[in-house]
């Protein structure tokens, strides 16, 4: 319980392989807790969470890329085609000009897009632009798929044109436009892709001098990023990767703040005996009995669901604790040591005493227990969130996963959505596990095994 | 009982004296319902003069810690006081008793219990210093050094960085003495100082603060149970018996002519060199140390006296008598 007891702890700590993995497990934590506000600064993970036009060239609900990888699929990824890169050609009129913008790409993906979008984006007009739209297939067929007045920003959701499907023998669009024809006739049979080069041409007339249009076709893929995407197209690496800091942040706070709160209100009590010890226990009694999930359920419905508010809840739900009773339990032989009452021989005072020679005494024997009380204050925050009071604004993984919840995602196959997050909630459980059960058994020497 | 100027203060003011010093337990039941007391100190009385080194000799049980204690200001007497250069230790408050506490220092027995585990020497030796508002850090490495010269333990620069548990128990004892004397104290109170250590460096440690006290000219109260060690290590002896002192006088009238029974009879169980007696079983005083929670009336010996006299020693107590010059003895024997 010196210093050179924490070196030797330290030595002894390197001979438990679970320690090592979990420090492992937990130094990867912390990495990615350190990178991710470095990456993805605060406002903007805010911002970009609260939804915003950065996601929508994102896939709904594609699988992240290692799913795909794993189930060997070729799933096909967002595909977008760009006005810029084409060759456009201009041709003069009276009162305007005509431009045609081949939108060409090859397709190769061994299954459907999700979803077909056409952006067009046609500012400073004060007569708007008309648009024809064509769609050409590798074996040369044409399709006209209308036309359409471009207002300064267009978005055409080819998927969701009813007309269109009754004409691809009700096949939805960004499945009928690349299928291979007659490959759905026969019934019960599964439309194949039709590989090869698709051209969507887009024939404008602009009534303006000044004026441009640019084009921007976009195949929604079906896997996105490492972690896939949500209802409203987020990614939800952002989710993920920013929960991380949160997590460790609000575990690792509200298990100082209990911890520290605890230990010096059970070296008080025990120090000064008498009344002051006896209210501190019956405070601890009653305080043992009160639920403390409901009571944040209670606060986060009535008052705010911030998850800084809940923090200060659960810390202050905390320090009347039943950790009192063990911490106690400790210190009380500690009280009458003989250090302790040459210390009041010569004239240290009760708070010296308290804090300097007390509880340093039991520190190293509740580092295990302090190791082990992070994740549970974790799980807390996830348990809130998943039981939709998390924080407003901040993305959580148990925000992540009470998104899962309310949109079915295991009904509906999105696996990864909610994997994901436990995974990574479980990591952290094990990882301080892991190290706070080795630790126990360095600082504990009865638990050691021989 | 008078008031007794002793051996020594006669020509000098005491530095240290107890007037009718009681220090009792109070046992309540359901936190206050008295049901009686424990009677650790039960009326002692005795002046140190500056200089004297003076022993404790008494039975575990007999109230000597909670005598040493009690001078410390760790206890407040129930009835009675202390008195330290003049002044009454009940009447001192706040910083008066702090600069008490750096008048006295304080030896215990078990070395290693009285080291914080989690210190090292160097800070072990620092917090008096701190706590007494010694704020220059060279001023406190040079005290710290000074006392670890003092008691031996050099070069200080082998030990600063040592924590108590990579010590010996003759080093962990230096370096609690060095923390007693590391205020300068006057008065130097050592509680049991070597009986938890081994005997081969029993001699050294008594050596150590005998030489101290000479050389400091401090008063030292030494507490023991060990009637044997107290010759030559103290000038003047109090016998103690259940909470009292029963006999005092100077160390050599008291060893070689005891007067009080229980003095004898402690006398003749301590070491006999014969070996052939090691093995006899010797329970000399015969019975049980007394209950200091119902201690018996009167004179607390009476029911283990050889000499009891019915109708006497369980009626009055004995008052100081002395038999012989500069010294006292409580019994009746003496009348």
């Amino acid at each position: 319980m010196t210093g050179g007891r924490w070196r030797q702890g330290w030595r002894e700590l390197r001979r438990y392989p679970s320690a090592l993995l979990g420090l492992a497990i937990i130094a990867a934590l912390v990495a990615l807790a350190l990178a991710t506000p470095i990456a993805i600064p605060y406002g903007e993970a805010l911002a970009k969470w609260r939804g915003s036009e950065a996601w929508q060239r994102n896939p709904v609900n594609a699988a992240p890329l290692w799913l795909d990888r794993l189930t060997g699929g070729d799933a096909p990824h967002t595909l977008v085609v760009e006005s810029a890169s084409a060759p456009v050609e201009e041709h003069a009129f009276a009162g305007g000009r005509r431009l045609r913008i081949p939108l060409a790409f090859d397709y190769e993906a061994g299954g459907f897009p999700s979803e077909l979008n056409l952006f067009l984006h046609a500012p400073g007009h004060a007569q708007p632009p008309f648009a024809r739209l064509t769609w050409r297939t590798p074996d040369g067929r044409e399709l006209g798929l209308g036309g359409y007045r471009i207002g300064a920003r267009e978005r055409i959701a080819l998927s969701q044109d009813r007309a269109l499907e009754r004409r691809l023998d009700g096949l939805v669009p960004h499945i009928g436009l690349l299928a291979e024809p007659g490959s759905a006739a026969a019934p019960g049979a599964e439309p194949r892709v039709l590989p090869g080069r698709y051209t969507l041409r887009l024939d404008v007339l602009v009534f303006d001098e000044a004026a441009a249009c640019d084009a921007e076709l976009v195949l929604y893929g079906r896997v996105h990023g490492i972690a896939g995407t949500d209802h409203q197209r987020r990614d939800l690496a952002l989710a993920l990767m920013w929960g991380t800091p949160v997590a460790l942040a609000f575990g690792l706070l509200a298990a100082v703040g209990t911890t520290v709160t605890t230990l010096v209100i059970a070296a008080v009590g025990v120090w000064y005996r008498g009344w002051v010890d006896a209210t501190i226990q019956r405070l601890t009694e009653v305080n043992m009995i009160l639920p403390i999930l409901p009571i944040l359920v209670m606060v986060g419905t009535l008052y705010s669901t911030s998850i800084w508010l809940m923090l200060g809840v659960v810390v202050v739900l905390g320090i009347f604790s039943a950790g009192i009773k063990m911490y106690r339990a400790m210190l009380l032989p500690i009280r009458e040591a003989p250090y302790i009452e040459a210390a009041r021989a010569y004239g240290a005072s009760n708070a010296r005493i308290v804090l300097r020679y007390l509880i340093p005494r039991i520190l190293p024997v509740l580092i295990p227990t302090f190791v082990t009380l992070i994740p549970t204050f974790v799980f807390l925050e996830a348990s809130l969130a998943v039981l939709g009071l998390g924080d407003p604004l901040l993305p959580t993984w148990g925000k992540v996963l009470n998104d899962a919840q309310s949109q079915s995602a295991l009904y509906n196959g999105y696996y990864y959505w909610v994997i994901s997050p436990a995974v990574l909630l479980m990591l952290t459980g094990l990882g301080f596990a892991m190290l706070g059960f080795a630790l126990d058994r360095v600082f504990n020497p009865r638990l050691r095994s021989l | 009982m008078t008031s007794s100027p002793a051996h020594g203060a006669d020509d000098q003011a005491p530095l240290i004296a107890a007037r009718d010093l009681h220090t009792w337990f109070e046992l309540r039941q359901w936190g206050f319902l008295r049901v009686g007391a424990v009677r650790a100190v039960d009326g002692v009385e005795f002046a140190l003069a500056p200089g004297e080194a003076v022993a404790f000799v008494g039975e575990s049980g007999c109230g000597k810690s909670t005598l040493a204690r009690t001078l410390l200001g760790l206890h407040r007497p129930t009835r009675g006081e202390v008195r330290f250069a003049g002044r009454s230790l009940g009447e001192l408050q706040g910083r008066a008793l702090k600069a008490y506490r750096a008048e006295v220092g304080y030896v215990q027995q078990d070395p290693y219990g009285a080291l914080p585990p989690f210190l090292d020497v160097r800070r072990i030796l620092a917090e008096p210093l701190i706590v007494h508002g010694v704020r220059d850090r060279a001023e406190r490495e040079r005290r710290i050094r000074a006392a670890l010269e003092e008691v031996r333990l050099s070069p200080a620069e082998a030990f600063l960085n040592q924590f108590p548990h990579m010590l010996s128990g003759g080093q962990q004892q230096r370096v609690v003495i060095a923390r007693a004397l590391i205020l300068a104290p006057r008065l130097l109170i050592a509680d049991e100082p070597v009986s938890m250590l081994d005997a081969s460096v029993r001699v050294e440690i008594l050596e150590l603060l005998r030489h101290i006290q000479r050389e400091r000219g401090l008063t030292l109260a030494f507490i023991t149970h060990d009637l044997s060690t107290v010759r030559h290590y103290a000038e003047r002896i109090f016998v103690m018996y259940a909470g009292r002192v029963v006999e005092s006088a100077p160390v050599d009238d008291l060893l070689d002519h005891p007067q009080h029974p229980y003095t004898q009879a402690l006398l003749a169980a301590i070491a006999d060199p014969d070996a052939a007696n090691a093995t006899r079983l010797r329970e000399v005083p015969a019975g049980e140390p007394p209950s200091l929670l119902h201690p018996p009336a009167a004179c607390r010996f009476h029911p283990r006296c050889p000499h009891f006299m019915a109708g006497l020693c369980d009626v009055e107590d004995p008052p100081d008598f002395s038999p012989r010059r500069d010294h006292r003895s409580a019994c009746w024997l003496h009348r």
